[in-house]
């Protein structure tokens, strides 16, 4: 147990500083201490990683590099490198909703407490090895981001957002809870390896309909918090109705644990042996991609424009899942997709923090709103065109090399129409984003107000990204080296 | 690392001009003029240095220490990644090219009244910085790197500084040219895993890559993704569509490196990649490429000759022009390619002087209509003398350099298929019909005011007052100036230069057109396994040489 506290350690240490930020709040409301407990709080717990990861590592030789505690949970390279990047994600989202609330009046300080609560669910999802574990870390997440999204209880589109979010997704949550108990009642099993191992033996049986039945409502159901076509539909009014750092947690945070814990269930469950499954994905992959760049060519709102390239975007990660098909690809279809989480989760911080610096102050977000920022905020625009480019996969940054890794995996893995609908996608894509820099690069329309200048915490956080994203793109091979030398999942 | 700094100077300079804006609207075109001649200066010292035999010596295509300069460093060696750059013949003649028709295109925007003068010249720059970087890239993932980094400020050029049309234009052309690129990514991805496959090691080496054993089937399919990204660049007839349009709403200095130097990066492709990496594929579809190229010469001139735009003109003669290069390199013999590379060189210099000229009339008359000119020669003989020579040139007359190369690439290709050489031939006369057609409209005839009435030329959005003809006195015709003229004068004494000697040009490249010669027969033979064809076949190539 010693060995499992240790490990556990980064979990701990926010869930900590969570209890103090409540005894905080009850007893001594101040928006300024409370930022402080959260964000140091949540860097506390991104340092606890460093350490379980040594611990990980010294146990390696005999516990084959992962430390199980319980049959719930599992600490390995896999969880703890995902861990990082949801607590880097909630890291900048706290830094940079400072500023967000500064403008808004009344009590802001349980938004840090409801931000950190669901980091934490996200922390338990990418170490969940068991169904139990998998829907107490995604009803923690999405319970915490239902009450985000209504935050600001002003104007009528948050409130709509959160409706939406919390009837959809409770539809959607039930539904996976559904099939989780239709494949206990076929298998008697609830372990990922437990269903893997039942499924091998139980397939050829009469069971087998029910099996199939269950699997496809455990997909439908994370299809829905993934927002993947045909179960998109809430997700540009939620992205447009919440507040923008929120969206930009929602967009990073919950989609990359979510994904993470997904991998680990199709990998250990040993789901890609089964043709009907792959077909299912491959459809939903193909449709995703394509449905959502066609979508996106139209908005107007850059919150709705940013919210159908996410379905794109999860469209091209789900290539990543066909890949595993032949298992002597598996390695690299993991450190595909941890390489692209990264780049995206980089990406697309940026993109929404510069969104939230920009309509913090006006309040809007429509493409007409950024027109002639490269003359009005120089530095700002040129951040949001290297992040747009980067969501576009140009060379030099991090979202061309997540690209090049699942054009890379796709191709090892023989995957022709997927590959086909990836180009199709990627370059019907480059009209919406060149949309956006095209309006950026216009001549300043009349009358529109210069923006105020940024905060420095602001500042700092969008150009530490934005360095992120060059070096991702550029000198890719430390981490490159890391996901691909480590006995990783 | 003389390679690695001539594009860090122009990318690191790019940054420095950007923001020398400061100090006055003067600064940034100084400065980037000063940085291109550094440039062109430091290359010239640095291939000084090689010693004479080098440029005479067959380089081995596998071989990267035989080149003039070469460099390797490992960049992701978890892909087997690296900078690795090298400079032969071929690409020395066309970085020569770019540095001298960068410095033309920057001062072709000396008068431009450009706002954000900062920005643009450092747009030219790094637009600048990748064409070397793809002339000189042999890592397949860093030329495909900077084949689409390149765009970036080429796209910025048009979007912001275009004319009035740049939105669609500029959308346009970069989502031609990322489409076509994508194609290429998958398949330089393809050809390095099927090289995983074969030999167990990852690299995107051009060197190791070459003489990867596949399947004819992949090699059909790997070939056509690298021809598409390259002919959509060339532009190659039917994926020229982008091209009258980028051209047209470009200001002038883009329209110069665009035409003058971005389309050779597809027809160098097409000679460096397309056909060493995939003879016998590319020597199957050579037909059907040819036949593209027939195609191109002759609607390019087709289209060329219907048009009232002066830019838009010149734009569908590059098409037409630029079918040639596609002959010339899909006849794959010496003569052809020493004509498609001549072609190259010669195009970039003749369509560079007519765009200039272009831009000079539209910021004169402030239309690019040639049905409102007419009798400019009165009001400017200088500029129309120059345009009178850089037309006859790009007609093909006999003694400048677009005569050679377009008779270089006949001669080759009729002893390939004399029928497509007779059909190619008639392009020359089309070239006659549309530039003379083009001189006659703005030049000569009954001097024309029509451009004067207002109105006539509409900004997007600008309030369109009524329709009557009110004369616009603000527009004054004034002749080319010094600084034109000594670079117009650069130009012209090229276009003689390569028209009446054209030996050292093709000097230069005849080593490396050898080389890959060589590459291509030892990789058929490896396959048709007829050792004895071999030799002769290479020394049937030599002798073709001039």
């Amino acid at each position: 147990m010693e060995i499992g506290m240790h490990a556990m350690l980064s979990p701990l240490v926010l869930t900590a500083a969570i209890i103090v930020l409540m005894m905080q709040i009850a007893f001594w409301r101040h928006a300024l201490v409370s930022w402080l407990i959260s964000c140091g709080g949540i860097l506390l717990s991104l340092l606890a990683l460093f350490s379980s990861a040594a611990l990980v590592n010294s146990q390696a030789p005999n516990l084959g590099g992962a430390i199980a505690i319980t049959s719930l949970l599992v600490v390995d390279h896999y969880s703890l490198f995902f861990s990082g990047l949801i607590l880097f994600a909630t890291l900048v989202i706290a830094l940079l909703a400072k500023d967000y609330l500064q403008t808004r009046e009344g009590e802001n300080e349980e938004f840090y407490l409801l931000l950190m609560l669901s980091a934490l669910g996200g922390l338990i999802l990418v170490s969940a090895t068991h169904l139990a574990s998998f829907l107490l870390g995604l009803e923690l997440l999405g319970v915490a981001l239902y009450a985000l999204i209504a935050y600001p209880e002003r104007g009528h589109l948050p409130l709509e957002a959160a409706v939406k979010y919390l009837i959809l997704s409770g539809a959607a949550s039930a539904i996976l809870l559904f099939g989780f108990a239709l494949i206990y009642a076929a298998l008697g099993a609830l372990s990922f390896a437990g269903i893997g191992d039942q499924l091998a033996v139980n397939l050829s049986t009469d069971k087998r309909l029910i099996i199939l039945v269950g699997t496809g409502m455990v997909f439908a159901g994370i299809g829905f918090k993934l927002s993947l076509v045909p179960f998109h539909m809430w997700t540009p009014d939620v992205y447009q109705g919440a507040p923008a750092p929120v969206t930009g947690f929602l967009a990073t945070v919950s989609k990359g644990a979510i994904f993470a814990a997904l991998l680990r269930l199709f990998v250990d469950a040993q789901l890609y042996q089964y043709p009907s499954v792959m077909l299912g994905i491959s459809v939903v992959a193909i449709a995703s991609m394509l449905i959502g760049n066609l979508l996106a060519l139209k908005q107007q709102s850059l919150k709705r424009l940013l919210a159908y390239s996410s379905i794109a975007h999860l469209g091209y990660l789900m290539i990543v899942l066909v890949v595993c098909g032949a298992v002597k690809n598996i390695q690299l279809a993991i450190e595909a997709s941890a390489f692209y989480l990264a780049a995206y989760i980089v990406t697309s911080l940026a993109a929404f923090s510069l969104l939230s610096l920009i309509s913090s102050s006006q309040e809007t977000e429509r493409v007409e709103d950024v027109q002639g920022l490269f003359w009005r905020q120089p530095l700002l625009a040129f951040l949001l065109t290297v992040a747009l480019l980067s969501l576009a996969g140009i060379p030099l940054t991090a979202g061309f090399i997540g690209k090049f890794y699942i054009f890379t995996a796709g191709i090892s893995g023989a995957l022709w129409l997927l590959l086909a609908a990836l180009v199709i996608g990627s370059a019907i894509s480059i009209y919406y984003y060149l949309r956006v820099i095209f309006a950026m690069a216009d001549t300043p329309a009349e009358g529109s107000t210069a923006l105020p200048s940024l905060s420095l915490v602001g500042k700092c956080v969008v150009c530490l990204l934005v360095v992120m994203m060059f070096y991702l793109g550029m000198l890719p091979d430390t981490l490159m080296q890391y996901l691909g030398n480590q006995r990783f999942l | 690392m003389i390679l690695l700094n001539l594009i860090l100077l122009l990318l690191i300079g790019g940054a420095f001009v950007w923001w020398s804006e400061r100090f006055g609207a003067h600064w940034p075109r100084m400065l980037a003029l000063i940085l291109v001649l550094v440039d062109l200066a430091y290359l010239l010292i640095g291939i000084s240095d090689i010693s004479p035999d080098k440029f005479t010596l067959v380089p081995a295509a596998s071989d990267p220490k035989s080149w003039l300069v070469a460099l390797k460093i490992d960049w992701i060696p978890r892909f087997g990644i690296s900078v690795e750059l090298a400079m032969d013949g071929l690409s020395l003649v066309l970085i020569l090219l770019t540095l001298v028709l960068g410095a033309v295109a920057i001062v072709s925007s000396w008068n431009e009244a450009n706002d954000r003068q900062g920005f643009f010249q450092a747009n030219i720059l790094w637009t600048l910085a990748g064409v070397i970087g793809v002339f000189v890239a042999l890592d397949l993932f860093l030329f495909f790197l900077f084949w689409e980094v390149m765009l970036v400020p080429m796209y910025l050029l048009i979007a912001i500084w275009g004319h009035e049309g740049k939105a669609y234009a500029s959308m346009k052309f970069f989502i031609f040219t990322q489409f076509s690129g994508l194609l290429m990514l998958v398949a330089i991805l393809v050809l390095v895993n099927l090289h995983h496959t074969e030999t167990g090691v990852i690299t995107f080496s051009y060197f190791d890559l070459l003489g990867t054993t596949m399947s004819a089937d992949a090699a059909n399919w790997l070939m056509l993704g690298f021809f598409i990204a390259f002919v959509v660049k060339l532009p190659g007839f039917p994926f020229h569509t982008w091209l009258p349009d980028a051209h047209t709403q470009a200001p002038t200095a883009g329209s110069v490196i665009l035409a003058g130097i971005l389309l050779k990066t597809g027809a160098y492709g097409l000679i460096r990649f397309t056909v060493p990496l995939f003879p016998e594929a590319a020597l199957s579809f050579a037909p059907i490429a040819m036949l593209l190229g027939v195609a191109g010469i002759l609607y390019g001139a087709f289209l060329a000759f219907a048009q009232s735009d002066f830019k838009r003109l010149v734009a569908y003669s590059s098409v037409s022009h630029m079918g040639f290069v596609l002959l010339g390199v899909f006849a794959w013999n010496a003569l052809a390619l020493q004509g498609a590379v001549m072609q190259m060189v010669a195009h970039g210099f003749s369509t560079a002087a007519l765009f200039m000229i272009a831009g000079a009339l539209q910021q004169r008359m402030h239309t690019r209509d040639m049905n409102k000119m007419g009798g400019l020669w009165h009001t400017m003989p200088r500029m129309g003398a120059v345009a009178l020579f850089f037309a006859l040139a790009s007609l093909g007359l006999p003694g400048l350099g677009n005569f050679v190369a377009e008779f270089l690439v006949l001669l080759g290709l009729f002893n390939v298929n004399p029928w497509m050489a007779a059909v190619a031939a008639l392009g020359l006369i089309t070239a006659a019909v549309y530039s003379l057609i083009m001189m006659q409209k703005s030049f000569f005839g009954k001097p024309d005011d029509s451009y004067k009435a207002e109105g006539s030329y509409k900004v997007e959005g600008s309030p369109n007052v009524d329709d009557s003809p009110k004369v616009d006195d603000s527009l004054k015709m004034y002749d080319f100036g010094a600084l034109d003229m000594t670079t117009m004068a650069v130009m012209i004494v090229a276009l003689v230069w390569l028209g009446l000697y054209p030996q050292p040009v093709l000097d230069l490249v005849q080593p490396v057109l050898d080389s890959l010669a060589l590459q291509v027969s030892f990789a058929s033979d490896s396959i048709i396994a007829e050792p004895v064809a071999n030799e002769s076949a290479v020394n049937q190539f030599a002798e073709g040489g001039l």
